[in-house]
């Protein structure tokens, strides 16, 4: 077992990510796993458990930020912190962090209200994109081409969940058939991902999409790293797309990004890099 | 691997090996086609349905 630091590493899932995450991190490090949802989180104890760091993982977004608001009032510092997984957690508050520095992004409206969604739909011009304020893997993300669309859209959204039902409703970005994902870590970009469509117009992995390596231009590395301190994560990953009328958008931030997709196809150790960053961190 | 520890499949019965070494959140896909989560109850390790998560990060 390693000497040095003490890392706690919260997780729900233990997917391939986690597992290559560990073992990177128990060559650096010792570590504390706990398991969040078989784990009730005393919150607002200090000292409770003595560790130097941690990192917090997630496949459910509650997991990652109830795991680092635990850990945070325990007196450990979390990456990410809580108040960066809850701005990348709501598309809305990420669109106004992303804007307070520049990053370009696609015009954008919100609606609390599905009935709202063809007004605003109608605001931004055909085509525009509906998305739930929170979520991912692509997961009621709907393009919408008319007002008939529009319309069932707001059917559709009006018998979810009300923590679905709230949308952002952006101007579709003409892309080149493909979007990127970059990573940063400790304000570096270590690498990112080619995303190519596999049908439909998601791009995500989970979906289907086909993954190639991106060499990061000098934009590129500036967008993520600008993306990911707006948002005020130190590891995260940043959706990008090559608008054809020029440039880059950015559409969102994920705090607690999959990269095994990213470390096959890129050969960069995803995992050695985050476990070297977080280690790091513990003994600044 | 360590020793495996014997379980029950929920849904079909059936033996299912667990590593001694497993750790909670781990899956396992067992031969009737189901896919199964790790969790500790009290420290007792149980086999559930993995039900997937309501929300997500992705690739």
């Amino acid at each position: 077992m390693s000497q040095g630091p003490t890392v706690l590493f919260t997780y729900d899932i233990l997917r391939e990510d986690e597992k290559l995450l560990l073992r990177a991190l128990k060559e650096l490090a010792r570590v504390n796993p706990i398991h969040i949802p078989s784990t009730p989180l005393q919150i607002g104890n200090p000292n409770r458990v003595a560790a130097d760091i941690a990192l917090v993982r997630g496949v459910s977004g509650r997991t990652a930020l109830y795991g680092a608001i635990a850990v945070e009032s325990w007196g450990i510092r979390s990456i990410n912190t809580p108040e960066s997984i809850m701005a990348a957690s709501d598309k809305a508050y990420t669109h106004l962090s992303l804007s307070r520095k520049g990053v370009p992004q696609p015009r954008t409206l919100v609606s609390t209200d599905p009935q709202a969604i063809p007004m605003a739909v109608r605001d931004i011009g055909y085509p525009a994109v509906v998305k739930p304020v929170k979520g991912s893997w692509g997961r009621l993300v709907n393009m919408v081409r008319d007002e008939f669309e529009a319309q069932l859209v707001a059917e559709h959204r009006s018998y979810l969940g009300v923590d679905l039902r709230a949308s952002i409703i952006q101007e579709y970005v003409e892309k080149p058939g493909r979007d990127i994902r970059t990573f940063c870590v400790g304000g570096e970009a270590p690498a990112g991902i080619y995303r190519e469509l596999s049908g439909g117009f998601a791009t995500n992995i989970a979906r289907g999409a086909r993954a190639s390596p991106v060499r990061l231009d000098r934009e590129l590395e500036d967008l993520t790293l600008r993306s990911c301190e707006a948002v005020g994560v130190e590891v995260g990953g940043v959706d990008i797309v090559e608008d054809l009328r020029g440039g880059y958008v950015v559409l969102e931030v994920n705090p607690v990004p999959e990269f095994k997709t990213t470390q096959r196809v890129t050969g960069v150790d995803m995992a050695g890099i985050i476990a070297g960053y977080v280690v790091s961190s513990a003994r600044r | 691997m360590e020793k495996a520890l014997k379980h029950r499949c929920p849904v079909c019965g059936m033996d299912v090996d667990v590593p001694a070494d497993y750790m909670p959140g781990e899956l396992v896909e067992h031969e009737c086609g189901v896919v199964l989560e790790l969790v500790e109850n009290g420290g007792r390790l149980q086999l559930r349905v993995f039900g997937g998560v309501e929300e997500d990060w992705g690739e």
